[in-house]
């Protein structure tokens, strides 16, 4: 597989900053950078990862299945996750997210017909004194109301 | 950048520099006595270094609270593998949001404690073990750690001291499990996060099988203070027996959530009431979650004359934690709280001890039909005993942060259980803010 210049400087920091013959430690870090650039993890990223880092496919598919972040389907261009964890949820953070679930017209881990933007339940994701939170893709958007999702939803379908 | 006020009250020591438009830059930490606690640090023994960090009577801030010195000074300093310094940056803790001001504002300060910490055990090697979730945090330390090897604070021969240290990041994956400390070191070989039996302990057996200092972020970030200033003054702002201040996550009904750096030691009141502006809607508190949805729960009442320090939590049955406050105001439903809690533990379960992965399961199942109504009586007791027959039955703490809060929900809020018998939905879910 072909991957731009810059994951490729990645990958090879990454390779090393572990000690020899440690190369595996590498792997959960290269998939999520990966990710990014491929969109999901496809069954030749897990090959090209395996072959990189010294494991067979199946170790590679075995430890992936693990983390909640790592993908093996398509995912909507933007991804939308709402935490609707304790602290949240006393912010109506579950509210929220049956908000999101009705405008969208999907469910938790669901994506739009027109594949824009994908919906996802999530677990604490460390913004608690700021709930509720949602954070779009990487994006962190804190003290989020029903409006100010609208207008989050309704801005990310106008971007190019 | 901040995202709330900071508040009078606070006692600045990790927090000085934020605020400063250049606090995340090496220069404007080494204007603000950055690297001093580290240059001091070099030219004292080991011994000394870890006895300055005894002495200021630092503990553990990822939730255990175990003396940080104590813990440095069991590591094999001669033993002829390579030591590592481990940086637990995978907050996830509900409730908590601490790390993720620190590592933003003043990311120097992190790189300064785990260099101490590397003097103090003879290791060159640290990785910071971020959650994927955290991204940003991995540019953002990235470009502090690049910023650091370019002005020779990293790297071989650090300020002609002689030591040599490199520091990488290392991007987690979405795994709550990995922030114990033994799954965090299986994640970082690169396989899933199940725990480690312990002993040998991380000290002798962690990274690669070799000997590890493992601490939360918020603990490296207490070592420069400790070193710049002598141990004895940072133990002087805490109680005895822990020193310092908290990092602490006001969040749920207050009028001003936020993280806020308090004196150990600060009145749970008056942390409630005048650094979170009291209760939203002048209502009245119900229930108080010290450090993380992971510790028991108090009522209103146990929290009058409580203190937010290691002893006084413990003599109240709970934890300190994390210092992820958690407060609920009088019409929240503990039956629905006890739900969330418990969904996220199942959803987070790595599944390798069984009392925890069906432990969680069945009271998922459990709590689910009794807030929809479903609940019969003989209900109320089983869940404390699902929950009690899960604790200390486990490789890690996952199975007792699940029963712990259960039980306390249970036994303390049995009321509200009995009121949601008999097929009558949540008497408290019409009630909205």
């Amino acid at each position: 597989m072909t991957f731009s210049p810059q994951l490729e400087a990645r990958f090879d920091k990454l390779l090393k900053s572990y000690p020899p013959g440690r190369q595996r430690s590498a792997m959960i870090p290269m998939l999520m950078y990966a990710q990014d650039e491929v969109g999901h993890i496809t069954d030749e990223l897990v090959e090209e990862v395996a072959r990189r880092v010294g494991v067979t496919p199946l170790q590679v598919n075995e430890v992936l299945s693990y983390y909640s972040m790592l993908h093996r389907q398509p995912l909507g261009k933007f991804h939308v996750q709402i935490c609707t964890n304790i602290s949240c949820q006393l912010h109506d953070g579950d509210k929220l997210w049956e908000h999101a679930c009705k405008k969208l017209g999907i469910g938790h881990k669901e994506t739009t017909a027109d594949g824009q933007i994908s919906l996802e339940e999530v677990e604490c994701m460390g913004a608690c004194s700021w709930a509720p939170a949602v954070q779009v893709n990487y994006d962190f958007h804190h003290f989020v109301t029903p409006g100010k999702l609208d207008e989050l939803l309704d801005g990310l379908r106008k971007k190019p | 950048m901040l995202y709330n006020q900071p508040s009078p009250l606070e006692t600045r020591v990790l927090t000085r520099r934020f605020g400063n438009a250049d606090s995340a830059t090496l220069a404007g930490y080494l204007r603000t006595e950055g690297y001093q606690g580290f240059l001091k640090a070099a030219k004292m023994t080991p011994d000394e270094v870890i006895n300055e960090v005894k002495a200021s009577n630092l503990r553990g801030r990822g939730g255990a609270g175990f003396p940080t010195g104590m813990k440095w000074s069991f590591v094999p300093r001669t033993s002829p593998k390579p030591k590592y310094i481990v940086v637990n940056a995978d907050e996830s803790e509900p409730g908590t949001c601490k790390d993720r001001v620190l590592m933003e504002n003043d990311p120097h300060q992190l790189i300064e404690g785990v260099l101490i910490a590397g003097l103090s055990v003879d290791a060159h090697v640290g990785y910071i073990y971020i959650r994927g979730e955290y991204r940003y945090l991995i540019e953002v330390m990235d470009k502090a750690i690049a910023e650091a090897y370019e002005g020779g604070w990293l790297g071989k021969n650090i300020q002609g001291t002689g030591f040599d240290f490199d520091l990488y990041t290392h991007s987690g994956a979405g795994a709550y499990e990995c922030g114990e400390e033994s799954a965090l070191l299986e994640s970082l070989e690169g396989k899933r996060g199940i725990p480690r039996i312990r002993p040998p302990f991380p000290a002798v057996a962690g990274a690669f099988q070799s000997p590890t200092v493992l601490n939360n972020v918020e603990t490296f970030c207490a070592v420069p203070a400790i070193l710049r200033d002598g141990g004895a003054a940072f133990a002087a702002l805490g109680v005895p027996k822990a020193g310092g201040t908290k990092m602490t996550c006001l969040t749920g009904h207050v009028n001003k959530p936020g993280v806020y750096e308090l004196k150990l030691g600060f009145p749970v009141q008056q942390m409630i009431e005048e650094v979170g502006g009291g209760i939203r809607n002048g209502k009245k508190l119900k229930a108080f979650i010290p450090g993380g949805s992971s510790c028991p729960v108090l009522t209103a009442a146990e929290v009058e004359g409580a203190t937010m320090d290691y002893d006084s939590m413990a003599a109240r049955k709970t934890m300190l934690g994390s210092g992820g406050v958690i407060i609920m105001d009088e019409n929240t439903c503990m039956v629905k709280a006890a739900l969330r809690i418990m969904r996220f533990y199942a959803h987070e379960s790595c599944g390798w001890c069984i009392p925890c992965r069906e432990g969680t399961t069945w009271l998922k199942k459990i709590l689910t039909r009794f807030h929809e109504g479903g609940g019969v009586k003989s209900d109320i007791p089983l869940i404390g005993d699902l929950a009690k027959n899960m604790l200390g039955r486990t490789f890690c703490p996952l199975g007792d942060a699940a029963a712990m809060p259960t039980i306390s929900i249970v036994e303390k809020f049995k009321h509200e259980f009995e009121e949601h018998l008999n097929g009558r939905p949540c008497p408290y879910e019409a009630v909205t803010v």
